[in-house]
C-alpha cells in the first residue's frame, strides 16, 4: 500500500542536505551551553547533559515523528530531577531516565499523543511562558553573590548576541559571545565561575553501562514519581514543539511516532550515562530559522555536539559561566511569548486566567506537567460554564389555567442542572404539567436525575406530568449510545 | 476510450504527451483532460540566517517570514502552472482541434491521479519530468510511483511523437499481458495497426499455444497480428527487435514483482521503459 516509502524516506533525510548541514552546526554549537546549563539545573556533571543531548538528538532523528525538530537535554525535564539527584545520586537519575523512556513508549502504545487536543491554546501559551521563566530562574544562582564584573560580562554577552547579527548573519552570535567573553575572562583577574568548576566534562565518547541501582521495588517506588513527571513533561513539550514546527514549515508530523521516538531516546540515553530530555522549543526554532528541515539536521546536530565537546574539551572548561548565563537569558527571552502579555487585554478573561494559572502553578511547583494539568482542568471548567449558559425555559399556561407546558431548550448537564431545577414553579397549582424536552440536549446522568426530580416534585403537588421528546433529548448521552456512529445522528443533534 | 488523462509539467516531454494525447483522442473520439500538479512545497530552508539567536517574538516573526516566502512561491507556481496548461491545451487544439479540459491541483501527483483516474481510461505521462531531465537514461522518480499506483493503463511517452503504425507486445503469458491483449482488441485505437506478439524463450515451447490464441483474438479485432518467439532474455530480445524493425510502440505488463525485489535486482519494467526509445504502454 505504501507506494512511496522510499521517496518519503529520501525526502525526510536528504531533501535539504546543504542547509541541514549548516543549520546542524549552528544548533550543535547552541546545544553545548544549554546542555551544560541544564546539567547544572539538575545538579549533575556537565557531561551527563552533553551525552544526553548527543544521544537524544541522534535517536529522535531516526525514530521521532517530526523531521527537523531538535530534541536534547532540556530545562523542562532538568528542573524535575534536582531532588532525586540530591537525595539518591546520579545512578537513580539514570534509572529514572530509562523508566521515563519506557513510560513514554507505553504512552505511544496507548495513543496518548491524541490527548493533546485537550490542551488549549491558552494552556500552551502558559506552558511556554512558564518554561521561559523556569529557564531564567535557573540562571539566578549564577547572578546572586557574584563579583560585579559578572553583571558586566552577562550584559556584554547579551549585547553581542543581539547586536552581532547586524554585522553578519553568517556566524552564530552566541558563539561569538562565548569566544569574546572567554578571552576577556582570561585577562581579568576576578573570581569567575567557569564551566570546569561545575563538574566533569566528557573526555571520551559515551559508553554503555547499566545504572548502578538495586533492582528492587524500593528503587522503583523512588524513581517512579520522577519518571512519570519527566515522561509527561517530555511528551508535552515534544508534542507542543512538534506543532510549532508544523506551523512554521507548513508540513505535518506524526504524534504517536513522536511518543515512541522520545521513549526510545530516553530509554537508550539512561544506559549511556545521560539524563532524560525532550524536544526543545528554542532550539527547534533556531534550526528552522537557520534553514534546517529534515531528520539529517537533527542527527548532525547531535553528532557535531559530541565531536566539538570531545575535541574542544579544554576550551569548554575555561568558558566563564557568565557567557552561558547570557545565552540562557537569550533562550528564555526567545521562548517567552511576549504577544501573550499584550493579549491579556483583548482575550476573554477565562483564557487569560487559564494561561496565568498554568504559569503560576509551574513556577510554584517547578513541574510543567502539574501546570498543564491545572490549565487543562480550568479550561474544561470554564468551557462547561460557558456552554451551560446556552439554556432556556419557556412556558405557557393553557386557556383554562389547569395545564402548563414547559419548553426546555439548550444544554442540560452537571453544570446547568441547578438552574434547570429552579426554572420550574412548583407552587403553581396545576392539574397537568407538560415538559417538552425535544429541543434540549441531555448530556449526562446529572441531568437525567434532575429531570426525574422535577417530575417527582410536580407529582407530589398532585399534578399529572407528561414528558415529551425525551428520546430525542437523551440521545445526547453520548457515551451510552455512541450516537456519533449512527448515520444521521449529527442532523438529529443539530436539528434540536 | 472515453477519457484520457495527460500529465503535464514543464519538461520537454510535455509536448510529446500532448501530441500522443491528441493522436489517441482523434482515433478514439476521447476527451482529454490535461492535469498539472503543483507538487508539495519542498521542505527546504533557503534563508541564510545562521545567527542562532532568538529575539523577542522570534517565533511569530519567523512564521510570518516563512509564510510570506511560501506565499510568493505559491503564487509563482500557480501562474506557471496555468501558463503550462494553457500552452498545452493550445497545442492540442492546433494539432487536432480537440478542446482539452485543464486541471491544476495542489499536493501529490499520486493523490491527484487517484482522484482523476476513476472515470479515465488511460493515463499519459512523459518518461522524465522537470527534475530528471539533466541525465538521459535516468527515469523520473514519479514514473514508477504513477505506474504502480494507477489502476488504469499508463502510456509512457518518449521524447518526441511519431505516428504509431506497428507495435510490439512483450508476451510473457502473464495475467497483465492478457489484460492488455483484451484491452487492445476492444479499443478503437489499435484498429488497422499491425502488431507483433514477441515472446522470449525456446521456440516450440508451451508459450506457442497461448501466443496463437492471442494472435487469433487480435486478428478478429481487426488488428494485423503476428507472433514470434526468440531465444535470449526478454529485455535484449525486445530491445533489438524494436530497434531493427522500427517499431513505434511497446506494450507490456508492468511491475509484476515486489518493491523489495526491484530494489535489489532492478525491475524489468523500469529497464524496458528506460532503454527503448519508443513510447511504452503499461498494464498492471
Amino acid at each position: 500500500m505504501n507506494t512511496d516509502f522510499l521517496p518519503k524516506l529520501r525526502a525526510e533525510w536528504l531533501g535539504n542536505i546543504r542547509n541541514d548541514v549548516l543549520s546542524a552546526m549552528v544548533v550543535g554549537l547552541a546545544l553545548i551551553p544549554e546542555a551544560i546549563a541544564f546539567s547544572i539545573i539538575a545538579g549533575v556533571d556537565p557531561k551527563v547533559g552533553l551525552f544526553a543531548s548527543f544521544s537524544i538528538a541522534v535517536i529522535t532523528a531516526v525514530f521521532g515523528g517530526r523531521p527537523g525538530m531538535i530534541s536534547a537535554a532540556t530545562a523542562a525535564t532538568a528542573v524535575l530531577m534536582g531532588s532525586l539527584v540530591r537525595e539518591h545520586g546520579l545512578d537513580y537519575l539514570l534509572a529514572a531516565t530509562v523508566l521515563a523512556g519506557i513510560l513514554q513508549m507505553i504512552a505511544g502504545l496507548l495513543r496518548l499523543g491524541n490527548l493533546m487536543q485537550f490542551v488549549s491554546k491558552s494552556v500552551m501559551t502558559g506552558f511556554v511562558n512558564a518554561l521561559a521563566i523556569l529557564i531564567f530562574m535557573a540562571q539566578l544562582p549564577e547572578l546572586i553573590n557574584v563579583p560585579w564584573v559578572t553583571y558586566v560580562m552577562v550584559a556584554g554577552g547579551l549585547a553581542i548576541i543581539y547586536l552581532f547579527p547586524r554585522i553578519t548573519k553568517a556566524i552564530p552570535s552566541p558563539l561569538v559571545s562565548i569566544i569574546v567573553l572567554t578571552t576577556i575572562s582570561l585577562f581579568i583577574d576576578a573570581d569567575f565561575h567557569t564551566v570546569g568548576d561545575m563538574g566533569a566534562l566528557p573526555d571520551a565518547f559515551p559508553a554503555f553501562a547499566i545504572p548502578n541501582v538495586p533492582f528492587s521495588l524500593d528503587t522503583l517506588l523512588i524513581i517512579l514519581p520522577y519518571s512519570a513527571g519527566v515522561a509527561a513533561v517530555g511528551l508535552l513539550e515534544s508534542l507542543m514543539t512538534a506543532s510549532i514546527v508544523d506551523d512554521l514549515t507548513d508540513t505535518s508530523s506524526n504524534r504517536i511516532r513522536e511518543c515512541y521516538g522520545q521513549g526510545i531516546a530516553n530509554f537508550c540515553t539512561g544506559f549511556i550515562g545521560g539524563m532524560a530530555g525532550c524536544a526543545m522549543i528554542g532550539q527547534s526554532v533556531i534550526n528552522i530559522k537557520s534553514g534546517g528541515r529534515t531528520r539529517l539536521s537533527t542527527l548532525l546536530a547531535g553528532i557535531f555536539l559530541l565531536i566539538l565537546v570531545v575535541v574542544l574539551g579544554d576550551f569548554v572548561r575555561i568558558i566563564p559561566m557568565a557567557a552561558l548565563v547570557a545565552i540562557m537569558i537569550m533562550v528564555s527571552i526567545g521562548t517567552f511569548s511576549w504577544s501573550s502579555i499584550k493579549s491579556l487585554k483583548t482575550h476573554p478573561r477565562s483564557s487569560s486566567v487559564v494561561m496565568l494559572a498554568t504559569v503560576v502553578v509551574v513556577v510554584a511547583t517547578h513541574n510543567l506537567a502539574i501546570g498543564v494539568l491545572v490549565g487543562v482542568l480550568l479550561s474544561g471548567i470554564f468551557f462547561a460554564w460557558k456552554i451551560s449558559q446556552i439554556f432556556r425555559v419557556r412556558s405557557e399556561l393553557s386557556g383554562d389555567g389547569t395545564t402548563r407546558t414547559y419548553h426546555i431548550e439548550g444544554q442540560i448537564f452537571f453544570a446547568s442542572v441547578e438552574r434547570f431545577s429552579k426554572a420550574f414553579d412548583f407552587r403553581e397549582a396545576l392539574d397537568k404539567v407538560v415538559i417538552d424536552v425535544t429541543h434540549a440536549h441531555i448530556w449526562d446522568i446529572s441531568s437525567v436525575s434532575a429531570l426525574d426530580m422535577v417530575v417527582m416534585k410536580f407529582r407530589r403537588e398532585g399534578a399529572e406530568v407528561e414528558l415529551i421528546g425525551l428520546n430525542e433529548a437523551s440521545e445526547t448521552i453520548v457515551d451510552k449510545l455512541a450516537i456519533h456512529d449512527k448515520p444521521g445522528a449529527f442532523e438529529r443533534l443539530a436539528g434540536h | 476510450m472515453t477519457k484520457l488523462i495527460a500529465l503535464i509539467d514543464g519538461s520537454i516531454y510535455s509536448n510529446s504527451v500532448c501530441d500522443h494525447a491528441a493522436w489517441i483522442a482523434e482515433r478514439t473520439a476521447a476527451s482529454v483532460s490535461l492535469v498539472h500538479v503543483l507538487g508539495r512545497r519542498h521542505a527546504t530552508g533557503e534563508q541564510a540566517d545562521f545567527s542562532g539567536n532568538l529575539k523577542l517574538g522570534a517565533r511569530s516573526a519567523l512564521l510570518k517570514e516563512l509564510a510570506d516566502l511560501d506565499a510568493q512561491k505559491g503564487k509563482l507556481a500557480l501562474q506557471h502552472g496555468r501558463l503550462l496548461l494553457a500552452e498545452a491545451s493550445e497545442h492540442i487544439r492546433e494539432k487536432s482541434g480537440i478542446e482539452a479540459e485543464t486541471k491544476l491541483r495542489h499536493g501529490d501527483l499520486i493523490e491527484a491521479i487517484e482522484e482523476f483516474e476513476q472515470d479515465a481510461d488511460l493515463i499519459i505521462i512523459g518518461k522524465r519530468g522537470e527534475a530528471a531531465d539533466f541525465a538521459k537514461l535516468h527515469l523520473g522518480s514519479n514514473l514508477e510511483r504513477v505506474v504502480r499506483g494507477a489502476t488504469k493503463p499508463v502510456l509512457v511517452t518518449s521524447r518526441a511523437f511519431q505516428p504509431i503504425e506497428k507495435f510490439v507486445i512483450a508476451f510473457d503469458g502473464g495475467p497483465s499481458v492478457m489484460k492488455a491483449i483484451n484491452h487492445i482488441a476492444q479499443s478503437k485505437l489499435f484498429n488497422g495497426l499491425s502488431c507483433l506478439l514477441l515472446a522470449a524463450g525456446e521456440p516450440g515451447s508451451d508459450a506457442r499455444q497461448s501466443l496463437d490464441d492471442a494472435v487469433a483474438i487480435l486478428n478478429n479485432a481487426g488488428i494485423n497480428a503476428e507472433s514470434a518467439i526468440e531465444k535470449g532474455d526478454a529485455e535484449t530480445v525486445i530491445k533489438t527487435r524494436i530497434e531493427n524493425d522500427k517499431f513505434d510502440l511497446l506494450v507490456m505488463g508492468a511491475y509484476g514483482h515486489s518493491r523489495i525485489r526491484n530494489l535489489i535486482i532492478g525491475s524489468t519494467t523500469t529497464e524496458m521503459v528506460r532503454s527503448c526509445h519508443v513510447p511504452v504502454l503499461l498494464f498492471r
